[in-house]
């Protein structure tokens, strides 16, 4: 498997800036990552929790109303079709299946949206593994639907109460738990983002999206490509996953899209459109910062994309020019919720909207575009909001 | 030999043990860290300066609630920079920064250490700057004529510990048990076996940090190292509000007595 080759630096970017404490982890996880994924057994392991837990492959699906509408054409791969509803699932059964090899019965996990708590949580109920997810206390509130849907897959959720009560606080806790009980934990990571190894084993599992992608894109036009594929950036899983499929196309144009929060001036999550490279959580990217080297608040609507860091493969991708990073803000994304809801019967991600938006824009300047937009996960966690905005 | 090792290994001559407070810059107000600062001059072989970082990933409850503090308090970099510069530091025990690797990088990376060298601090500690990633800034840390302290926690392997020795100047910063810095009880077998072994492994001079709160510690401890580093249990007298002489007072006795 060509990926199991593990990458520590894209460009500059990356590294292992870890306390010495979670280094022996960080070696062994990478040794036991590159075993795994050289043993047939674990890839038929793998390969059957992918098609029968996970429901792979999802389908790409035409939005045909959508296109008219936007004038272009509109696939979206329909990542909120899986078990429990995005993307997350593809990492989080990948890794889970990697701790149990590694006898490691303890897992903690970060979220955001809690769509990885979730994922997380029901990957370690199938294997009996034990899941403390760790989840800032604004998204406990803003995601209510998957702080209950974690407690009934019997995982234990520690609201974090510190600081900005986001994702940036929730990884925080996660890795400071880790630094404590190292031995007997796995820390199971849900973005592109983390020391080396993480963004390696996460785009190893969350590749798959491009490359089912990319080969349901040829059933419908043999040979062909799309003009362009688009994805929202959190940490950058869900896009590194489907840009995987298509770098190497370079007539296919890739766009990143970052959330703008609601346009004024700290309350945005722009990390490659705004901030300076630095290293959070263990790795050398992009990142919101002062100029003291303190990192900074972020907003967005969405949580999984409420984060002033991104993963470093991003950072390299950014600079090479090879994707194109974009800003999308609140009320925008809120938009294309709405209009997908209505035209096609599919309740967007908050997140994934970003990316959808993005896809409207694109074809308002240049119609007639046949585009593939991830479409990471499923609306009905955002309830909260939605209420809260009017929408219901 | 820099500055850091030669007191140290003068300490250790003398049959005595290093006593290194830490203290969090700008904790708990600008004027009472600095105050903090002279009282520990009096009793400390080194004293370690933790500039406040938003985002902490070694440290427990204590020492994150006096650095969000401080944070609130308008501490920066270049604020504590500016503080040493109205003090005497050259008459000072020498002073140890402890900050993350992305303040390093916001306060000039590779020219750091020699800003540093020229403010009076004579050694960097950075526990998110691994040996591996460490390179550029150690060799930038020699040119400066500054220590980069190395670390070496429980889970470090042998083999990664000699490389870490190897390369080690000023003293080695051993991290006493798995976990994030806060005051505990005792140690277990596991921490005095690991310490003794870290021990056979070299003559460098070894401190050892992470829950050393009080004279029982430095007691059950004092045979496998040559120093101690105390750091939430301080911050916590200060946040008590009292001053650090008292607790430092009987830190110095045990570190100074030959049955601790
Ligand atoms: C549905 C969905 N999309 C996207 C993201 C953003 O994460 P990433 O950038 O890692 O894909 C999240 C994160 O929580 C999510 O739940």
């Amino acid at each position: 498997m060509s990926t199991a080759t593990i990458t520590h630096r894209y460009g500059p970017y990356g590294g292992q800036y870890v306390p010495e404490t979670l280094m022996a982890n960080l070696i062994e996880l990478e040794e036991a990552f590159v075993a795994a994924v050289e043993d047939k057994a674990f890839l038929a392991e793998h390969h059957d929790a992918l098609s029968h837990f996970v429901g792979r492959p999802t389908p790409l699906y035409h939005a045909q109303r959508l296109s008219e509408a936007w004038g272009g054409q509109v696939y979206l791969k329909r990542e909120d079709l899986t078990h429990t509803g995005a993307h997350k699932i593809n990492n989080a059964v990948g890794q889970a299946l990697i701790a149990k090899r590694m006898g490691k019965r303890r897992i903690v996990a970060e979220t955001g949206a809690g769509q990885h708590g979730v994922a997380t949580a029901a990957a370690c109920a199938r294997l009996g593994l034990d899941c403390i997810v760790y989840m800032g206390a604004l998204d406990c509130e803003r995601q209510q639907p998957n702080v209950q849907r974690m407690k009934l897959f019997g995982a234990k959720v520690a609201a974090c109460e510190a600081g900005t009560r986001n994702l940036k606080i929730a990884i925080n806790e996660a890795i400071r738990d880790w630094v404590a009980n190292p031995r007997e934990t796995y820390y199971l990571l849900g973005s592109a983002v983390g020391p080396a190894p993480y963004p390696a084993i996460v785009r190893h599992f969350q590749s798959i999206i491009g490359s089912e992608a990319r080969e349901q894109y040829q059933t419908h036009f043999p040979k062909k490509l799309p003009d362009a594929v688009i994805a929202c950036v959190g940490g950058g899983s869900n896009a590194i996953g489907i840009f995987a499929g298509f770098l190497e196309d370079t007539k296919v144009k890739l766009y990143g899209v970052e959330a703008g929060g609601d346009g004024k001036e700290g309350h945005t999550s722009c990390t490659l459109a705004d901030g300076r490279p630095g290293v959070l959580h263990g790795s050398f990217s992009y990142l919101l910062q002062n100029n003291d080297g303190q990192i900074t608040g972020t907003h967005s609507i969405a949580p999984g994309l409420d984060y002033p860091g991104v993963g470093p493969e991003h950072s390299a991708l950014k600079d090479s020019g090879r994707v194109k990073y974009e800003i999308v803000h609140d009320d925008e994304a809120l938009t294309a919720f709405s209009e997908l809801s209505r035209l096609e019967g599919i309740l967007p991600a908050l997140e994934s909207s970003h990316a959808l938006a993005f896809a409207k824009r694109l074809l308002k300047k240049s119609p007639g575009q046949k585009l593939i937009v991830n479409l990471s996960g499923r609306g009905d966690k955002d309830m909260p909001t939605l209420i809260a905005r009017g929408l219901v | 030999m820099d500055a850091l090792e030669q007191i140290i290994l003068k300490v250790r001559a003398a049959g005595r043990k290093a006593l290194v407070p830490f203290l969090v810059a700008g904790y708990p107000t600008a004027a009472k860290f600095r105050e903090a600062l002279m009282d520990a001059a009096k009793y400390a072989d080194a004293i370690e300066i933790g500039i406040p970082f938003s985002d902490p990933l070694a440290d427990g409850p204590v020492i994150q609630a006096a650095s969000a503090k401080a944070l609130a308090g308008g501490v920066t970099l270049e604020g504590t920079f500016k503080a040493l510069s109205e003090l005497e530091v050259a008459k000072m025990p020498p002073l140890l920064f402890m900050l993350s690797i992305n303040q390093v990088l916001a306060g000039g990376g590779a020219k750091f250490p020699a800003r540093c060298a020229s403010a009076g601090v004579a050694g960097l500690i950075v526990p998110d700057l691994p040996h591996e990633e460490a390179g550029e800034m150690r060799a930038a840390c020699k040119k400066a004529g500054i220590a980069l302290v190395a670390m070496i926690a429980p889970t470090t392997s042998d083999a990664r510990a000699k490389a870490i020795l190897k390369e080690a100047e000023g003293f080695v910063y051993l991290i006493s048990v798995a976990g994030v810095t806060g005051a505990r009880g005792e140690y277990s077998r596991e921490t005095v076996d690991y310490l003794r072994k870290i021990r056979a492994m070299t003559d460098k001079p070894l401190c050892v940090g992470f829950g050393i709160s009080g004279p029982k510690h430095v007691k059950q401890l004092r045979q496998e190292v040559d120093g101690f580093i105390v750091g939430s249990a301080l911050v916590r007298e200060l946040e008590s509000g009292k001053a650090v002489s008292d607790m430092l007072d009987r830190l110095r006795s045990a570190c100074d007595s030959e049955r601790g």
